[in-house]
């Protein structure tokens, strides 16, 4: 049976198994791989979503748990690369590798969703669920604070 | 902003390329009757062809070769830019297209010619044949529009992209030039003193931004994992835990049981299963694993590291145990330490460590029905060495392999081995299968499968005369081998070396003129590799915290120490000297803090760091506050991306100086994800400060080389804030409790 949820707006359908983790029915079904594979256990971040607007591992989420929900991925993010945050990357120059990157974003955004002035503690406390082996840490900081400051 | 990368290398066929092609050649005629030329065909585009670096369009659309792979390091943007730099080009014009495999073009002349990025030494070894090669295109450019002026060339000169003529003001565009151009048969000759002077860069020493930038924020930019090719299905292999071992038997009953399996394949040194999905496949592998024996061939089974170690130690302080080679000798060490006034001494010791670059390694590979062919996409240090691969995996001519190289999830020297083998892993199920293949290693995989920077064990002793001079250092180095296992050709053409082991030990910038390291050479059968700041985060770690121990025996202050051994080395003593103001040296810490620094010289980038840290005592932990870093790479090409890998660079150096830690057990690496391999996470990082100390000489690497600094930075400060010398790395906080108790 097709489990239907939404993804970045559009309604779609997948007939993997219910357990299958949605990370891999997002990348290899729906072919959106700007949601990264990186540890499969929900310790690294690289495969962070939206689920109906807060951030989930989507390693760690089964299709079953999003039947008739919305995800959002990278992708859907903003059409144009214009959300504020990603404004801010580039500005800060903060990818190296980049392979985290989409997972740190969408990590920065669900922050910024709970909270629209976040301190410098509360970004490293919410920040540490993301690992990026680049060590783009410092950059990353630099970028939220941007874009919290240029909205 | 037009700067993109271009697709992935097109498909050139060597013998269309190798057509009246050497090295710089001018003499590949324009040919605008159809047939393109080798840089047409390496660029996609079309134009005048000046040399198989440089493209010119007649819509002024510059196409400029990189031969580096991207990996986070920055340098597919930063090599194009030096040819840019004295072509003059106009860089918004400027597109980077990455170089087929042509070795004979594009090879990296500080490894052995082959194409490769690693090492950092992509800026260093390109760099001057780069300024060459723009130059001599920029030349031609104004030679034709000489000729077309009926003018002197003394009274052309160039802005980005245009011929200006100086006392007209008349002007020819790039892309103008080229629609007319006559190219010489020989290149001209460009002197060293006609290329730019520092003075005179636009680009060079100015940031840009990098090309593949916009793509890493958005989701676009595409790594091997992400590829889908027509027909394909995907793979998971279960490798063998100890190299050498092979599977004796397995259930493949439960795998076949397994919905969406296709077939397992035995492979030589472990179990391949084909699958529809990736589920499935790392579902087949789970089924696998829990049923596989395996033969006890391969020479890790039984060693454990913590008693293989253990062995080592005591044989790098047993000197009845010969050392296997005499690695570095100046002046005469032993004679010097007999004739010693005092004689300190002292052990250190380094635990495996793992790479941990985010992309668990995968690769996609497309063998012919017959097996004589393979096209193959991965994420690679070494285009070359991925092609030498997948041929000598499927017993094929180099020819006959297509290699799509694309962008790296970190490399960090993980991946540019002979026989790479998430690469073999990949070919060979694609053979079986006779289909296309996506192989992917899952976080457990590739952790079990880990090539690991080795163990070290080391043992120094350094003689004082009576003044306290240091009049002789030496050291006996037991460490297990490297280069033998990761590329068993390169240790032999190379002289038998094994730099990546050893780098580090000669303390070549300080005033010490009897030196000794001796290796004692062991070969624990554990897969091994160069990580991220190779022997210098091991040897550095121990030299620099064992002359801090001499400084502190002494009754000296540790920075001062260092400013006389570094009489000689100007360098030198400007980033120490900036350091130290940096970190206020000196000047009393709060309460429960101490400094710690340390100096190196990294393949002639110097650098020194300050760590500022405290030691929570019950749980052994160490958080480090501040870390203040400073590095002299010579002219730095892009500084921005300089302090990026700076930063990047101590931040792994962190890790691999606290945390990080692999051990082996029966030969098998014991770890498995990053609940038990813990990196840095943005809450255990320090507030960093680092500033380039900017020089005038060549520029040398800054892709790894603070690393190393990290380590003997903290323990030196841990040893200043309690008294008590923490004698291995990484300094886990069971060490450091056992140190304090």
């Amino acid at each position: 049976m097709a489990t239907k949820f939404r993804i970045n707006g559009q309604a779609v359908s997948s007939d993997a198994p219910t357990a299958t983790p949605l990370l891999w029915v997002i990348r290899e079904q729906l072919k959106l791989t700007g949601t990264k594979f990186g540890c499969g256990a929900g310790l690294c971040g690289a495969c962070m979503v939206h689920l109906d607007g807060r951030r989930a591992f989507s390693c760690q989420t089964q299709l079953a748990d999003v039947a008739g929900r919305a995800v959002t991925t990278i992708e859907g993010l903003s059409p144009n690369s214009s959300h504020p945050l990603q404004k801010a990357w580039l500005a800060e120059r903060v990818p190296q590798c980049g392979y985290c990157q989409s997972g740190q974003i969408m990590s920065a955004a669900d922050l910024l969703r709970q909270s629209s002035h976040p301190t410098r503690d509360e970004i490293v406390s919410h920040m540490s669920t993301n690992i990026c082996r680049c060590g783009t840490y410092p950059r990353i900081v630099r970028a939220i604070e941007r874009a919290v400051r240029e909205g | 902003m037009s700067h993109r990368i271009d697709r992935l290398p097109a498909v050139v066929s060597r013998r269309q390329v190798m057509t009246g092609v050497a090295g710089l050649t001018l003499a590949i005629a324009l040919d605008r009757n159809g047939s393109s030329d080798a840089a047409e065909l390496a660029a996609g585009t079309y134009g005048a062809s000046l040399s198989p670096w440089v493209t010119i369009a007649a819509d002024g659309a510059i196409s400029i070769m990189s031969p580096a792979t991207e990996m986070g390091q920055g340098s597919m943007t930063s090599l194009p830019l030096i040819l840019a730099e004295e072509l003059d080009a106009d860089w918004d014009k400027v597109r980077i297209v990455p170089v087929p495999v042509i070795e004979k073009l594009y090879g990296n002349p500080a490894f052995g010619g082959s194409i490769t990025t690693a090492g950092s030494t992509a800026v260093t070894a390109y760099y001057d044949r780069l300024r060459i090669f723009g130059a001599q295109v920029r030349r031609v450019l104004l030679e034709n529009a000489a000729r077309e002026w009926r003018v002197p060339l003394e009274d052309l000169r160039t802005e980005p992209s245009v011929v200006v003529h100086k006392s007209s003001g008349r002007r020819l565009s790039y892309g103008e030039i080229a629609g007319f151009a006559e190219i010489p048969a020989v290149a001209p000759d460009i002197k060293p003193e006609q290329l730019k002077k520092t003075s005179e860069f636009r680009l060079i020493g100015k940031d840009v931004m990098r090309v593949d930038l916009p793509s890493k924020i958005n989701g676009t930019a595409t790594y091997s994992i992400d590829l889908q090719v027509p027909g394909m299905i995907y793979g998971a292999v279960l490798e063998s835990p100890v190299e050498g071992a092979t599977p004796e038997q397995f259930d493949e009953s439960k795998v076949a049981a397994i919905a969406g399996v296709i077939a397992t394949i035995r492979l030589p040194y472990g179990v391949g299963v084909l699958a529809e999905t990736p589920w499935a496949a790392f579902a087949g592998k789970a089924a696998v694993e829990r049923s596989v024996t395996w033969n006890r061939s391969g020479n890790a089974w039984g060693f454990n590291s913590d008693k293989g170690i253990e062995a080592f130690a005591t044989a790098a302080r047993d000197l009845g145990v010969p050392v296997t080679t005499d690695w570095f000798k100046q002046g005469d060490a032993a004679q010097a330490l007999r004739d010693a006034a005092t004689v300190i001494e002292a052990d250190y010791r380094c635990d495996y460590a793992y790479h941990a670059q985010m992309e668990p390694l995968n690769a996609v590979a497309h063998v012919s029905p017959l097996g004589d062919a393979v096209e193959l996409w991965c994420g690679t240090q070494s285009p070359t060495m991925a092609v030498d691969t997948a041929a000598k995996a499927l017993g094929i001519s180099r020819e006959k392999v297509t290699l799509h190289y694309t962008l790296l999830g970190g490399g960090f020297g993980r991946r540019g081995h002979r026989d790479d083998d998430y690469i073999v892993h990949a070919v060979l199920l694609s053979k079986a299968a006779k289909r296309p293949v996506k192989m992917i290693w899952t976080r457990e995989d590739d952790m079990h499968n880990g090539r690991l920077r080795p163990i070290t064990a080391h043992y120094l002793r350094a003689g004082l005369d009576s003044t306290g001079q240091i009049v002789a250092w030496h050291q006996r180095l037991a460490g297990d081998r490297v280069i033998p296992y990761m590329d068993p050709i390169r240790y032999k053409f190379g002289g038998e070396k094994d730099t990546i082991l050893m780098l580090g030990v000669e303390l070549r910038s300080y005033d010490i003129a009897n030196q000794y390291c001796g290796l004692i050479y062991r070969d624990t059968g554990v897969r091994t590799s160069p990580l991220r700041g190779i022997g210098y985060t091991a040897n550095k770690f121990v030299t620099e915290a064992f002359l801090d121990e001499i400084a502190h025996k002494r009754g000296l202050d540790p920075v001062e120490l260092r400013l006389v051994l570094l009489k000689n080395t100007p360098r030198g003593r400007a980033v120490v000297e900036r350091v130290a103001q940096m970190a206020n040296w000196g000047a009393k810490r709060p309460a429960g803090r101490a400094l710690g620094c340390a100096f190196i010289d990294y393949a002639d980038s110097l650098l020194a760091g300050v760590a500022e840290i405290s030691v929570e005592r019950v749980e052994g932990r160490i958080k480090v506050h501040n870390f203040w870093c400073t590095i002299d790479c010579g002219v730095p090409v892009q500084p921005d991306n300089v302090i990026a890998q700076t930063q990047s660079s101590l931040i792994y150096g962190m890790g691999l100086a606290l945390t990080e830690r692999i051990s082996i057990k029966d030969g098998s690496v014991e770890q498995s994800n990053f609940y038990d391999y813990q990196v840095m996470r943005m809450n255990d990082v320090p507030d960093i400060h680092i500033e380039i100390v900017a020089t005038d000489y060549h520029p040398t690497g800054a892709g790894q080389m603070a690393t190393p600094l990290v380590a003997p930075a903290i323990n030196n400060a841990f040893a200043a804030l309690t008294g008590k010398r923490l004698r291995e790395t990484p300094m886990t906080p069971d060490r450091v409790k056992k140190a304090l108790s």
